[in-house]
Formats: structure tokens, sequence, C-alpha cells
């Protein structure tokens, strides 16, 4: 067992599926949300020459993922270290 | 130096590169062969997934779709980059964990049954063969129109550069062969969109261009556009035709799928450590990005550019005697055609009965340059690029086909005693022979080649995902819910497709589809229903097995990850 008991390794499971919820919310917000669902009320807004809806849908949603991932990549590294199991 | 000159010059170059690496990173062992040793730095590797991952479709077809259907088609936008934050988030490091080579030997272990396995590899093979056959085709369409030679000739020697390195390198002369053309395919697109960009709205950035004011004028791209559409009977490019239901299932079958997708997944087992399975995922939408997010841009400049060279400035027709020269060459292809309807001579295009044009979408980005006026060098570059986006995503498949044959199927499951050189041999003669099969389809294309593509994925979205993700989060999930999920979904899905596409087409449409969800979207309710079967099914069958809970349990966390392992 790498964790020092079970509940550490619980805690650290936890930890890591909020984490992971979290994100994803963001994740469907920016693209399901943004850029297909509110799309129409966003088109309203403008940024520039972009209809801010059609914005997300093109471009936004997938600037968002990749700050995502490497977000999660961050936190996760700050969590094995939290709890030693980050590997050699 | 005339365009053809230069376009051999410059597909030839990348050809010498490519069998260059190849034969600095021959595989030696079977580890070498599937996951590249399990030693490729995570940028590296990034690259190498990104390259797999952009197809002859993402590369050629993508910007032209997206042209002619406008917010539309931003299904493809999402739904082909927000998979990979699923990859990242749930699926990536606890494969990586887990060590062993494919996807079918996960869902083979986990679910500690070989009829899983061999559902798995069944589903691997199928969405491999579906998806290969259409690069083989990409390469041929290229080569003809760039080198005016036969399609088949030019499948055939795409074929022989592909054999080359993937039978002989592996995943590791695959890896390291995709990481060059990686660069070479971004290289060729982003150049031209640059150089567009510029010409149109002087912006340099085609990201920031296609929201900016037409160069000299003080009108927005987009709402030019916008105007252009509603003047000549097409949609508003910004708003779309599609309902909102279908776009929202449509983007998550793709987004689904592409988490499921086999060729994709196996390219985090070849990174040394969990922690670079997560980062690898990032860096490969970093890459994927640069391409995706100047694709939109691309469709609008070309969009423009094409209704205003064809209509003319005052929007009244342009002469056909005194058509652009890509008029004439692309007609030789068959891709653009003219039928002076009215009589006057003049070309006209719209989206009603005064249209005049045929014109084919895989030709927006080929021909972009040309209708652009570019110098010629570019016009070969974005020729090698084709070609290397096919390439380099056919090698992957390939992969996957000759691994899911060597060891998934004789390996693990029908002769576990062969020996590792043996092992070895029996993945080049199933990858030779996936080879010489899929040039066949993309010489004789069956006509349903782009109808399958959404086949894959949504098959993908509805057999593995739900099981790999079942098999990671729960671990009460035990084989008979796992199988019984995947048949369930992989059967609604498939039977769902092949009704509305070959046995009753002309009924494929909002009014007979169930609940307005079209065929390419209905991979995400083939999930779901994978899901709630594999989850009933589940409670009411024996419990999974102390040493897969504890299985479950030891992929959770990154210590202790070793080298992807043999058996």
């Amino acid at each position: 067992m790498a964790f020092e008991s079970g509940d550490k390794a619980k805690a650290y499971w936890s930890e890591n599926v909020r984490l992971m919820l979290i994100l994803l919310s963001v994740w469907f917000v920016v693209s399901f949300g943004c850029g297909i669902l509110f799309v129409d009320e966003l088109n309203s807004i403008r940024m520039g020459g972009f209809k801010l809806g059609f914005w997300f849908a093109q471009q936004g949603s997938i600037y968002v993922f990749v700050c995502l991932i490497f977000i999660y990549v961050w936190l996760m590294n700050k969590l094995d270290a939290k709890y030693g199991v980050r590997e050699e | 130096m005339d365009v053809q000159t230069l376009t051999i010059i410059m597909v030839g170059a990348s050809f010498a590169l490519y069998i260059a690496i190849a034969i600095w990173a021959r595989a030696g062992s079977t580890k070498e062969f599937y996951v590249a040793g399990g030693g490729v730095h995570p940028v590296a590797n990034g690259m190498a997934t990104a390259a797999d991952w952009m197809s002859a479709a993402s590369f050629i077809s993508m910007a032209g779709i997206i042209s002619f259907i406008g917010y539309d088609g931003s299904v493809y936008l999402m739904g082909w980059t927000g998979g990979y934050v699923l990859l990242a988030l749930c699926l990536a490091p606890y494969l990586r964990k887990f060590g062993k080579f494919t996807v079918p030997d996960f869902i083979g272990d986990r679910y500690y049954s070989q009829v899983a396995r061999r559902v798995a590899v069944l589903c691997a093979i199928f969405v491999s063969f579906t998806y290969i056959a259409g690069q083989m085709r990409g390469v041929g369409v290229v080569f003809s129109r760039f080198l005016e030679v036969e399609v088949a000739t030019g499948v055939i020697l795409g074929g022989i550069v592909v054999f080359f390195y993937a039978v002989l390198g592996g995943m590791k002369g695959i890896t390291y062969t995709q990481v060059a053309q990686y660069c070479v395919l971004i290289f060729a697109y982003t150049v031209p969109a640059i150089f567009i960009s510029m010409l149109m709205t002087g912006n340099p950035i085609p990201q920031l261009g296609f929201g900016d004011k037409e160069a000299g004028t003080d009108v927005f791209i987009l709402d030019k556009l916008d105007g252009l559409s509603r003047e000549l009977g097409f949609t508003e490019y910004t708003s779309g035709n599609k309902s909102t239901i279908d776009v929202f299932f449509i983007t998550a079958a793709l987004m689904v799928g592409t988490a499921g997708l086999p060729h994709v997944i196996v390219r985090f087992f070849t990174v040394p450590k969990v922690r670079d399975a997560r980062k690898s995922a990032g860096w490969a939408l970093l890459f994927i990005a640069f391409l995706y997010t100047t694709a939109p841009a691309v469709a609008t400049f070309a969009r423009v550019n094409m209704v205003n060279t064809i209509n003319g400035p005052e929007a009244h027709g342009t002469e056909y005697a005194k058509a652009p020269s890509w008029i004439k060459n692309w007609e030789k292809t068959g891709l653009i055609s003219w039928e002076d309807k009215n009589g006057d001579g003049k070309m006209f295009y719209s989206g009603d009965e005064r249209n005049e044009m045929k014109v084919d979408r895989d030709i927006i980005v080929l021909a972009n340059p040309e209708i652009a006026d570019l110098p010629a060098w570019v016009i070969a570059l974005v020729a090698a690029g084709g070609i290397a986006a096919a390439l380099s995503t056919s090698a992957g498949l390939l992969l996957v086909i000759s691994t899911s044959i060597s060891h998934d199927l004789l390996k693990r499951d029908l002769a576990p005693d062969i020996s590792d050189k043996k092992e070895l041999m029996f993945a080049r003669i199933a990858a030779a022979t996936a080879i010489v099969f899929s040039g066949l389809l993309g010489i004789y294309p069956p006509g349903f080649v782009a109808q399958v593509v959404a086949f894959a994925f949504g098959l993908a979205a509805a057999s593995f995902f739900p099981a790999i993700i079942l098999g990671i989060f729960t671990k009460s999930m035990n084989k008979e819910g796992a199988i019984a999920g995947m048949v369930t979904g992989v059967l609604f899905t498939t039977a769902y497709i092949v009704y509305f596409k070959f046995i009753d087409p002309s009924a494929n449409n909002a009014e007979h589809w169930w609940f307005g969800v079209s065929p390419e979207g209905i991979g995400t309710l083939g999930m779901m229903l994978n899901f709630v079967v594999s989850i009933v099914v589940s409670r009411m069958t024996p419990s999974t097995p102390v040493e897969v809970q504890d299985l479950v349990e030891s992929i959770r966390f990154p210590k202790g990850s070793g080298a992807a392992q043999d058996h």
C-alpha cells in the first residue's frame, strides 16, 4: 500500500474526484453551455467582430480546454505530493 | 519553377525524412514495437499524438465543411478537441498506471473475461479499418491533383512509405516520424492561413483576423459573410441549420468517441510516468488547438473569397471566359463544375435557384492558396502537409490493427505460448496485410467510406468509453454488466446508423429521428444506454473478485507505476 492508511487513500481519491468534477463542469459550461445551449443568448453580445456564442463555439471553448488540462496536471501533481504518492 | 516540380520536391523530401527517421528508430522488441519502450518524452509524445489524431479529414475536409455550414461546423471543432479533456482527466493517467499495451488488455483484465476482450478486439479492429480507408483515399486525392498521377499510383506510393516505417519501426518508428509529420502539417496549414489573413484583414494572426474588419473597409468579415449568405439564400453563417439537440448530441458523440478511440488511448501508454500521461494529453491538445483554432478562420476567409471570385465584386457573376485558373484546374478533378443555366456566360453561386456552381467541400483547403493567389511553394507545401496528415494517422491505426491481432488475439487469447520474436513477426504480418487491404479500399473506395466515419465515433462512444470509465471509477462493475453494456451500446448504435444510412436513407431526416438526433449523434444515446444497462445488470449478478478490486485500487494513484509490462 502506497498510502499511510486506508483513510488517506480514501481522502486522496475523493479529492481527486472532486477536482475532476469541478474541471469537468467548466468543460461542460464553455462547450455545451456557451457554445450550444445558450449560443443564441450570447450571440446578442459582441466582442469586436465576433458574436460571443459563435466565438465560444469556434474558438473560446478550445482555449479553455487546453487550459483545463494544464490546470489539472498542476493541481494533481500537488495532490500527489501532499499524499506522498508521487512517482520517483 | 512550376507548382508541380515544387510539389514533387517537397513531397519527396518529406518522404525521405520519414524513412530516415524510421531507419534510425527501428524497433527490436515487442515492447518497442507496441509502446515505443515506454520512454517517449511528453512533449514529443504530445506532438506525435496530435499528428496521429489530425487525419486527412482534419487537414483537408474540416475547414471546407465549416466553410459550407458555418456555425453547425462547430460540432467538429468542439467535439474533436473536447474529448481530450475527458481523456486527460478520466482515462489517460489510470490506463498508464495499469501499464499494459492496449485497450482490449484493459477491458480483458479489468473484467476478467476473454469474452469482454474479444468484444473489445472486434470493436478496435472495426473502428480502425473504417478510419484508415478514408486516410488512404486522402493520400490518393492529394497525389492526383498535385502530381497529376492516378489515384492508384498515389495510394501505392503512400502505402509503401507507411509500410516502411510502421512495419519496421512499430510504435517507436511511428512516434518519431509523427513528430516530423506534425511539424510539416502544422507549418503547411498555418502559413497559407497567415498569408490570407494578412491579405484580407491586415491581421497576421488568423484566429483574431476573422473577427476583424475587412482590409480597407469598415465592415467586419463575419458580418459581411452573414450579409452575403442572406442575399444568396444560404443560412446565416454564424447561425446554423441543425437543431440544438442534434448539435448537442453530435458534439457529445464526437467528444466521447475521441476519448474512446483505441489509437488515441494507446498513445498514453508510451510515456514513462503517470504524470507524463496527464501532461502529454495537455501538450497533444495544445498542438491540436493550433490547427483547430486556425480552421474556422480559414473557413471564413475561404468562403468570402470564393463567393467574391465566382460572383464578382458587384455580385452579378464573373464571366466564365475570365475565370481564374484555379477554377479550371479543379474542374479537371470534377470537384468543381459550372452549368450556365441562364445562358449569360457568367458563373453565379448561391443557395437558391440562381445557383450555377457545384463546389466540393474538400477543395477549400487544397485550393485556398490558389484562390488567394499565393506563391507556388505555398501550394506545394499544402500538398506535403495533406499527405503528412493522412500518413501519420494511417500509421497509428495500422499499429492498433496489428497489435489487436498479434497481441490481443494471439498472445493473450488463442496462442499464449508464442515467443516474443514470433509475436513481433505476427504483428508485422498483420500490419502489412492491413496496409494492402486499406490500400485497396483507397483505390476502390466503397461508397460508404464517408458514411461510416460517424459510425467509428458512435461505436467508440457506445462501446469502450463506458466500459473504461466504469472500470476505473467503480469497483463493483463486473464482467456481466460490462459485456451486456458494450453489446447493447454497439447493437443499438449500429442498428440506428445502418437503418438510416443504408436500409432507408430517404427517412434520414429530423421527422423520423428519435428525439431529433441524427445518426451522427446517436452514439451519445448508445453510450447512455450502455451505462444504464451495465449498472442494472451488475446489480443483479455476482460481485467482482477481490483481486480485481485490488487492481482498481492500485491504478487510482501514480506511485509505483512501472514501465509498460510484458506478460
